[in-house]
């Protein structure tokens, strides 16, 4: 193995993608755009959450109801009739319906303890549940603090102060375009290494490579050097720019550190590219593969959905995935600020998956290249 | 009839042809006589192919005027008419067919998109294999077919509509002389039998142009003479068309040229360098080389000799250890190869077929890579590089792109790479394929100079017959054997052939011996013209034709339709099963400076819910902090001193809780689950009092399980990516390989390419729907209690719409890497965020929300969720119908605008 083919070959590849224009601004939309995009596009916590309400009261208590829904958190509540309730919630226009009843205020009064029934489309399960919630305490605090005005009540004065750390105000774009970058870097290099592997080959130049006095490792170090260059400062780019300096995201740890880890997490995508555009016999495959691989790796990483909420299989498989532990180290390092002391498990476990995607793909790709001739 | 005196076919005026900064055509001025045989001659890159593709239609014109058959050719309208007036076979062995469709679908898809009837295209095709020797091949796919067979092929793909006009680029390079006789005869008697038909041809053979009734001599862009060959011959006194084109030739171009001269080899026997033993290779049944056997010695120049497919390249891979033969064995140098040794690498210059030079690299970047990878020391590369550049003359292109060389200039580049690490021997496979008289010259001058000078041992390979005859020894091989091994002269000798040629194709016809070559041409090949179905704006059935060609293809590649079938079934259990927003197992922990069984009551009726598994208390605020940062806690309490006291006084008393927001979707699940277990101890504890009753009904999904919700927003997903993936690469695929050509040339229309190409997609999107559908209800158990036919319906239009994304990507890229990743990033991100897959596009804000409320999954997925869970049909959901049903001709529209119907 000789250090200077693997830096000249790589050099190769950069002046290769050098030339591709329609590629590069792709790469620069990826890693901009789609990402601000995105960012800006993920509600906050409850957003604009779309409520109507079947007002058949009409009374003050109710007037106040309909009051207490406001953006951001709700859409201004629409008033319907029961029977446009159930159609709105059928074409799935609303999320939430607040049914008050005839001779709410009197019966609440009354100390009655009258239903209101609030239906809920539960196919909505993102928000369905912490809508409810909402919901149920704005109501319960509003008849509370009207009835109040009317009848003495004893509570018992017990608080709860809740805070989230981190993110104070549980702003979905931090987190949100932290996985975006982290979801483009992975889609990114896996496309470019093993694109550039199949054109190779459909060019005929991995031939001329293979009577030179070059080793297959040589060949694949060097694609995996240059490629992970360019998404390592596409990723960089994108964190100070965008993510900081666009979308003004604090970012409490080293940047650095996480830019360890994504160079880290590149050892192990790029070989799975290669190992991919081994697999594949024409491009068309490699495509399908691409989709079949990039979607459980991003949607089962834990950027997507929280981790704890998977089966205990498919967490445990992901734990296989590179990305799975570089979700995990972002969250640590961006937002809680936490150093290599904290975060060193998932780098060992990084190049653990790097060390072992690195062989296997060099592994099928000596046994592939004959093949490719 | 020789004369142009009759109303030209074509006629040229002032025409130019720009790409870049590279003039390809520089004002030309030309009639081309109607009824002939005319030939285009000259070296490659002179404008041959940019003339003929502006005569066919297939290049836009950009200056100047072009006239077929007396109307304009830059009118559509005109293009249109005459189309299925012209044939038009592109250069490159078989680049407009289809490789995996057999001889006979490739003839029955041309003859459809000319919309000749069932019974009619199979007298066609009956007709056109028995005249051309094909019959007894019909079922091979064209891909296997040998250069001479796919070049009939070709012509009987371009002969099967009738054509007035027959524009052949090539035809004949690269394949064997026995093919190229034969099909020079074949052509000749299609003339016999279609006498008013116009042929042009381009070649770069020399000596096929004696052939030719009109010829026009072509160079850099420019038509140097045009007349018939005597006219040529007299006007530049030479004695044969080789010698006449370069008299033609400006001054400066022919100052390099001389004459050819073959010093003899020094007699006195040299070491074996190359040996070869019975090399055999196999590829499945098939027997590409067959117990070759070979000696070389230093420094001769041993030449094979045959056409393309033959061998000759397997060999030589087999000979640089690119390629494991399947039998026998090779020596280089006395040392068996083997493809692990790097030294024996280093003795070796090797360059392949078609000059595999990285063309974003310019020049000296080529060579300096090439000079590092072999290792020449730092310090000596840049003199090395300066001695090449001078020997084969490269100095003044050192920073051009090999790209916008001639492919002359290239060749001496890929020669000057092999030469870089001043390698022992040469393996040269085909090196002047394409390149002109004079450049091949050069080059063959170059060679006997580092043979005989250098010693250098030279293996190479060609198909021309004049370069044969200057190796010392030559090998004739032809379907994989070497018919016979000797000097050139005692090749000729022993057949008493008059020239090498001849004794070539003498030893094919032996090795050929009963191979059919039909004599006369049928008669049904002097069809009517004026049968010809006129021309219409759409057709269905040339659409169909392409759908059923697409079709093809797509079953002679089940891995891909596999994949796309097994690869959404495991994308669905993943991620119904992998996507949930019911989280448990949240860690906590409290920080008790009450410690009474009031804060352990409140602490249990935390740790006693489902959701939060309790962790270690924690110590103090350090601790906290420290555990929080790591990740390990995602919920820290804190009850105050004195809770339990005050609690039982009713003296207002505040917990503390903090979450871990890092990762919002999760703090906001925590949030509410904490609050709700707060109002629960306190209600239990009877200290709130609430005048209202709360009743919440979760509809459609009572037990608010995410695989209900989760299993039919899958779907429209995966529908999308998959099919929309598939057709990203189908018409980039052909941009890149050459069968766009087809397009241009035919009377197809964009819109039934496109469709015709979408059909098989469509339904293989279809497929995986009902496969997914099904799977949802048995598998996963969840109902579909709404109207099956309205989603069904709405599949249809949306799968319609998804693979439409694709062909739009596919239309506008030009690479199909950047398809690839086009389409990820135009689909994956919209599809998983903006389409209400989790969060409802209601809820979304800025650009997001407005590509939400156009993307077409948006509406589908309204469609499955209402079907699968709200039990909806189909007017309830006519809202959602309408944007789709709209989506369809948007996306086909675009594509039509992107797809160019010729080549710009």
């Amino acid at each position: 193995m000789r250090l200077s083919n693997i830096v000249h070959l790589g050099v190769k590849e950069l002046r290769s993608l050098g030339r591709d224009p329609i590629m590069l601004v792709l790469i620069v939309y990826a890693f901009t755009f789609a990402i601000y995009t995105a960012a800006e596009t993920m509600p906050e916590t409850l957003n604009k959450a779309p409520i109507a309400i079947v007002d058949e009261d009409r009374s003050a208590l109710s007037t106040r109801l309909v009051a207490a829904f406001y953006p951001p958190y709700f859409t201004p509540p629409l008033l319907i009739s029961r029977a446009e309730m159930d159609k709105r919630m059928d074409e799935g226009m609303t999320t939430f319906a607040l049914d008050i009843p005839p001779n709410f205020q009197r019966d609440v009064l009354a100390g009655r303890k009258p239903d209101v029934q609030l239906n809920v489309d539960a196919t909505r399960i993102s928000q369905a549940f912490t809508g409810a919630g909402y919901i149920e305490t704005i109501v319960a605090t509003e008849v509370a603090a009207f009835a109040r005005r009317y009848r003495s009540e004893t509570v018992l004065p017990v608080d709860l102060a809740l805070r989230a750390r981190f993110n104070p105000s549980l702003n979905k774009a931090w987190f949100g375009s932290v996985i975006e970058v982290i979801n483009q870097v992975t889609l990114l290099s896996i496309i470019l290494t093993g694109a550039a592997l199949i054109r190779e080959r459909e060019h005929g130049t991995v031939e001329h490579l293979l009577v030179m006095p070059i080793t297959p490792f040589e060949i694949m170090a060097s694609k995996i050097w240059s490629m992970a260059l360019v998404v390592l400062l596409a990723d960089a780019a994108s964190l100070i720019f965008v993510v900081q300096g666009l979308l003004k995201v604090p970012i409490e740890g080293s940047i650095l550190l996480f830019l360890a880890a994504a160079a880290v997490t590149l050892f192990a995508t790029t070989s799975l590219g290669i190992f991919l555009a081994t697999a594949a016999r024409s491009m068309p495959q490699f495509a399908l593969l691409v989709i079949l691989i990039i979607l459980p790796l991003e949607m089962l990483s834990g950027g997507f959905t929280p981790r704890e909420s998977m089966p205990v299989v498919v967490r445990d498989v992901m734990l296989a995935a590179p990305t799975t532990h570089f979700v995990s180290l972002a969250q640590a390092v961006l937002f809680r600020g936490a150093g290599i002391s904290v975060v060193w498990p998932q780098f060992v476990a990084l190049i653990a998956i790097g060390a072992a995607f690195f062989t296997v793909a060099l592994l099928r790709f000596r046994q592939a290249i004959s093949q490719m001739v | 009839m020789n004369a142009p005196a009759a109303a030209p076919v074509a006629s040229l005026r002032d025409v130019t042809l720009q790409y870049g900064a590279v003039r390809a055509l520089d004002r030309i001025t030309l009639d081309l006589p109607a009824g002939s045989m005319v030939g285009l001659i000259g070296p490659d890159g002179v404008g041959k192919s940019s003339l003929l593709a502006l005569i066919s239609g297939a290049r836009a014109v950009q200056s100047g005027r072009v006239e077929v058959f007396g109307g304009n050719m830059a009118s559509a309208a005109h293009r249109g008419q005459v189309c299925p007036r012209i044939a038009y076979m592109p250069q490159g062995l078989g680049k407009n067919l289809y490789a995996t469709l057999s001889v006979q679908e490739n003839i029955d898809f041309f003859a459809s998109l000319f919309g000749h009837g069932r019974e009619e295209r199979r007298h066609r095709i009956a007709d056109l294999v028995e005249s051309t020797g094909l019959a007894p091949f019909v079922d091979r796919p064209a891909g296997k077919l040998s250069g001479g067979m796919k070049q009939k092929l070709g012509l009987c793909c371009a002969l099967v509509h009738d054509p007035d006009l027959l524009i052949l680029d090539e035809p004949t390079t690269g394949i064997d002389p026995l093919s190229r006789r034969q099909f020079w005869e074949l052509i000749d008697r299609i003339r016999a039998g279609r006498p008013g038909m116009s042929v042009i041809v381009a070649s770069a053979y020399m000596e096929e142009a004696a052939r030719f009734d009109w010829l026009i001599a072509m160079n850099a862009g420019q038509v140097l003479a045009a007349g018939t060959v005597q006219e040529l011959l007299a006007s530049t006194g030479a004695d044969s068309l080789e010698a006449a084109f370069i008299a033609l030739l400006p001054e400066s171009e022919r100052r390099g040229h001389k004459a050819v001269v073959v010093t003899p080899r020094p007699a006195d026997h040299r070491d074996i360098a190359i040996e070869a033993r019975d090399l055999t290779m196999r590829f499945g049944d098939f027997v590409a080389v067959d117990h070759v056997s070979f000696r070389i010695e230093q420094g001769e120049i041993f030449g094979f000799l045959g056409s393309n497919g033959c061998g000759k390249t397997t060999t030589m891979k087999m000979m640089t250890g690119l390629l494991p033969p399947s039998e026998g064995q090779a020596w280089l140098f006395g040392q068996a190869v083997d493809p692990n040794d790097l030294d024996t690498r280093r003795r070796v210059g090797y360059m392949s077929q078609g000059f595999s030079l990285y063309s974003e690299l310019t020049v000296r970047q080529n060579l300096e890579l090439h000079a590092r990878l072999f290792q020449i020391a730092a310090d000596a590369i840049a003199e090395r590089i300066a001695r090449v550049a001078e020997r084969f003359d490269l100095v003044d292109i050192m920073d051009v792109l090999p790209t916008a060389l001639p492919l002359g200039q290239r060749q001496r580049l890929s020669l000057a790479v092999a030469m870089i690490h001043q390698p022992a021997m040469l393996i040269l496979d085909e090196p002047t394929s394409g390149v002109d008289p004079v450049a091949r010259d050069a080059f063959w001058q170059t060679l006997i100079e580092l043979s005989r000078r250098d010693g250098v041992t030279i293996f190479i390979s060609t198909h021309f017959m004049n370069e044969a005859a200057r190796c010392d020894r030559i090998s004739l091989m032809h379907a994989g054997r070497v018919l016979v091994s000797d000097t050139p002269g005692a090749l000729i000798e022993t057949c008493g052939a008059a020239s090498l040629e001849d004794a070539f194709i003498s030893y094919l016809e032996q090795a050929t011996s009963g191979a059919p070559v039909a004599g006369v041409p049928p008669p049904a090949l002097a069809g009517n013209p004026a049968e010809r179905p006129p021309a219409r704006r759409f057709d269905p059935r040339r659409m169909l034709s392409f759908a059923h060609r697409e079709g093809l293809e797509l079953r002679r590649d089940p891995v891909r339709a596999t994949l796309a079938l097994l690869g959404s079934v495991f994308l669905m259990f993943i991620m119904a099963y992998g996507i949930s927003l019911d989280v448990e197992n949240l860690t906590f922990a409290v920080l008790d400076r009450d410690q009474t069984t009031t804060s352990q009551n409140y602490i249990l009726n935390i740790a006693g819910s489902r959701y939060f598994s309790e962790q270690a208390p924690i110590t103090d605020y350090a601790d906290l902090d420290r555990r929080m940062r790591a990740g390990k806690l995602t919920l820290a309490i804190e009850i105050p001193p004195g809770f339990g006291r005050d609690v039982a006084r009713g003296a207002p008393v505040t917990i503390g809780a903090w979450i871990d927001g890092a990762m919002p979707t999760r703090a906001e699940t925590v949030q509410g689950y904490v609050q709700g277990l707060h109002t629960q101890w306190l209600t239990e504890k009877g200290g709130l009092a609430v005048p209202v009753e709360i009743a919440i009904r979760y509809r459609y999904n009572p037990d608010v399980k995410s695989l209900m919700a989760m299993v039919p927003a899958v779907i429209p997903m995966l529908l999308l990516l998959i099919p929309s993936m598939l057709t990203a690469l189908s018409v980039v695929r052909e941009k890149e390989l050459g069968s766009i050509i087809n397009l241009y040339v035919t009377p197809t229309t964009r819109l039934e390419f496109l469709l015709g190409k979408q059909l098989p997609y469509v339904a293989l999107g279809m497929l995986n729907f009902l496969l997914l559908t099904a799977l949802a209800v048995t598998v996963f158990g969840v109902p579909l209690k709404g109207s099956f036919l309205t989603l069904f319906a709405g599949a249809v239009l949306y799968v319609v719409s998804a693979t439409a994304m694709g062909l739009v990507m596919s239309s506008f890229m030009r690479s199909q890497v950047a398809a690839i990743f086009g389409t990820a990033i135009g689909t994956l991100i919209p599809a998983t965020q903006y389409s209400g897959f989790l969060d409802p596009v209601s809820s979304l804000q800025g650009a997001g929300a407005v590509i939400g409320s156009v993307y077409p999954a948006t509406y589908f997925l309204i469609i499955a969720r209402g079907t699968f869970a709200k039990a909806l049909n189909f007017g309830d959901l006519q809202s959602s119908i309408v944007p789709l049903v709209l989506a369809v001709p948007v996306l086909l529209g675009l594509c039509v605008l992107l797809l160019k119907k010729q080549e710009a």
